[in-house]
């Protein structure tokens, strides 16, 4: 193989490793928002999620115990966000700046006093395709819960997009009060929405802990979930464009890691911050502002 | 109140008090000394007060600042960048101008300001023009402020050091002019309080004022509450909010420029010269419930778990602990607050 396609190998492998966290939590957050909620609390559920999986692996001895404790913590994360900015009605970013500043504050206590060691899940790699030429290993050699992305993604856009319950969550986030007047129960839909966008996000979580990396350590996600937010502003809220979003996320994180390794410059902060600036202009240029969800972020409550 | 309404805040309460406690125990300190340090090392003597005081200057800009824009509707949550964004404006003003005397300090804090000022601005210019959430975007422009500070103390052009000898120059700016540096007002035994205090005891005053006291302030609360209403009464809601949100953004700037120019930091502009103050600052306010005059308590409070914080580690208890309890203590002030005005909710 010649030496580009190495390096081409090399900045897609990773690429992938850095956007699958990303596209599980995008999933959750795309269900929450088409519901009416902006989430920022995912990089809470993220972040408690990467460190509960590396915890319960290391009681368990089981990495796969842990990436499901990561969800279950995901699932809480998202129950609490939802009782309470939709059962008493505390504004969202509060919600989740607050637990976001809860969880970075708990996670970071727990991992200087106690030490997980290192887990990680078993690789997988599909024989036969993984010696594609450039291709094959970055996307048939993986560890396995990557694989999981190719049942979750048309599941939550079936979900949202094909199912009833995702009619009516569509509704709830379209015009509540309309989708009061018809009989669904607004805010239990929101809550619904949040504990999906837990279990999703958590699975990331997990995902980046004991899948990826196989240890946790202080601040690990790192504002990963603002990135998945941006992700979905960029996509328009719709479930293609928001995981397009994150491959390009991901890889403009891979080319600032390998660039400088390969004798290129780059200017590390302009991709840093690609994603934020990509999500601002996709908010001031496009039409994607139409997409937005009618009710985005506001309370729903029946007037007294 | 709705009969369900107390218990859920008294057991957040509770919590706040009982999950601190426990994580020392569970992880095998001792609740007790962890109290007594935090005490210690916040309020214990004039060093321990002296510090403290240094921290509430920064986070009482910043939450006075989070009381107008969050008053007038507007609500900005990116205080964190906006801080970034003053100490860099600041940096540049006073590594740059050359302005005669100690009136370069009043450069350097207006700079800040206005730099600050006009980058919080930018949101409500983008919600006027496009609609674009002002808690989103100045959510997003944080991490945009994070990346542009790190670019200029990396890049010998800008604002990173010059080089000394083979040494090679780290991330960072040269430090400021001690003209710049804010003085420290008289030093009875130990206790020293510093100029920024006093400036921004002034600036809470004067907005405590605005907000209460003047048309201004009534037209921006008005905004706030009702704006379909204050559109009818002829407040021109739009520009109301956005000037109170290009205030709170400039009292975060300044609030940049005094962590700039005080002792909490090296006096040099560094990619994490912010050290949370804006995401504090901002939970200073919600405890405080955007009351200009509360959030000089509550920012002392939150000044002490600082201050105190750092004396934590030597009893065997990380200082992330002060995190959890800040966490906590919001959580406690916000939620019954929405909920006495709980509607029936579906």
């Amino acid at each position: 193989m010649s030496a580009v396609a190495v390096d081409l190998e090399t900045i897609l492998s990773s690429g992938i490793r850095l956007a699958a966290p990303l596209a599980f939590a995008a999933c959750g957050e795309y269900i929450a928002e088409r519901a009416g909620t902006l989430n920022v609390s995912v990089e809470a559920m993220m972040l408690s999620a990467a460190f509960g999986s590396i915890a319960v692996a290391d009681l368990t001895g089981s990495a796969t115990a842990g990436l499901l404790a990561g969800v279950l913590l995901g699932v809480l994360v998202g129950a609490a966000h939802g009782a309470l900015s939709h059962r008493w009605q505390v504004n969202t970013f509060v919600v989740g700046l607050v637990l976001n500043a809860l969880v970075l504050g708990l996670t970071s206590y727990l991992i200087t006093v106690g030490d997980p060691g290192r887990h990680q899940v078993a690789q997988l790699s599909v024989p036969g395709l993984r010696d594609l030429p450039v291709l094959g290993a970055p996307l048939f050699v993986e560890r396995w819960p990557v694989y999981l992305l190719i049942a979750l993604v048309p599941l939550a856009w079936w979900l949202v997009e094909r199912s009833r319950w995702g009619l009516e969550l569509r509704a709830v986030g379209e015009n509540p009060e309309a989708a009061d007047m018809t009989g669904i129960r607004v805010n239990l839909r929101r809550r619904q929405a949040l504990l999906w966008c837990g279990a999703l996000a958590g699975l990331g979580g997990a995902h980046l802990a004991v899948g990826e990396v196989g240890s946790f350590n202080q601040n690990m996600t790192a504002g990963r979930g603002y990135l998945v937010i941006a992700a979905v502003i960029f996509g328009g809220w719709r479930l293609g464009r928001t995981l397009a979003g994150c491959a390009l996320f991901g890889l403009a994180d891979a080319l600032r890691l390998a660039l400088p390794a390969l004798g290129h410059t780059v200017n590390s902060q302009l991709l840093i911050s690609a994603p934020y600036l990509l999500a601002l202009l996709a908010m001031l240029m496009f039409t994607t502002r139409q997409r937005r969800p009618g009710a985005l972020a506001q309370p729903f409550g029946r007037a007294p | 109140m709705t009969r369900t309404g107390l218990w859920p805040s008294v057991a957040i309460i509770a919590a706040a008090v009982i999950l601190p406690s426990l994580l020392i125990a569970v992880t095998g300190g001792s609740p007790v000394a962890a109290l007594q340090a935090l005490v210690q090392g916040g309020l214990g003597d004039a060093t321990a007060v002296s510090q403290t005081l240094l921290y509430a200057a920064p986070l009482l800009l910043v939450a006075v600042g989070a009381c107008c824009s969050a008053r007038s509707g507007a609500f900005n949550i990116g205080q964190e960048g906006q801080v970034l964004i003053g100490a860099l404006a600041g940096a540049a003003a006073g590594l740059r101008l050359a302005v005669p005397g100690p009136a370069l300090l009043l450069v350097v804090l207006l700079a800040a300001a206005l730099a600050a000022g006009v980058w919080a601005w930018l949101s409500a210019l983008m919600n006027r023009l496009r609609g674009v959430d002002i808690a989103v975007s100045t959510l997003l422009m944080t991490f945009l402020a994070q990346q542009l500070v790190a670019f200029a103390v990396t890049t010998p052009w800008l604002l990173q050091e010059s080089r000394l000898g083979d040494a090679a120059a780290l991330p960072q700016s040269n430090k400021l002019p001690a003209r710049t540096l804010l003085a420290s007002l008289g030093d009875s035994p130990g206790l020293q309080l510093n100029l920024g205090l006093a400036v921004s005891l002034g600036i809470a005053l004067l907005v405590a004022v605005a907000l209460d006291r003047t048309r201004w302030g009534f037209r921006l609360t008005m905004a706030g509450l009702n704006p379909a209403a204050a559109r009818h009464a002829g407040v021109p809601v739009a520009a109301v909010s956005g000037l109170a949100l290009a205030v709170s953004g400039a009292l975060a700037g300044m609030a940049g420029a005094v962590l700039l120019a005080s002792p909490l930091s090296t006096n040099r502009l560094q990619p994490d010269i912010s050290i949370n103050i804006g995401w504090d600052g901002l939970l200073v306010a919600l405890i405080a419930r955007n009351r200009p005059l509360l959030t000089i308590p509550v920012a002392v409070l939150f000044a002490t778990l600082r201050a105190g914080g750092s004396f934590l580690a030597a009893t065997g208890v990380p200082s992330y602990l002060v995190d959890v309890v800040k966490a906590l203590l919001t959580l406690a002030f916000v939620a019954p607050a929405v909920m006495r005005r709980r509607t029936v909710a579906a």
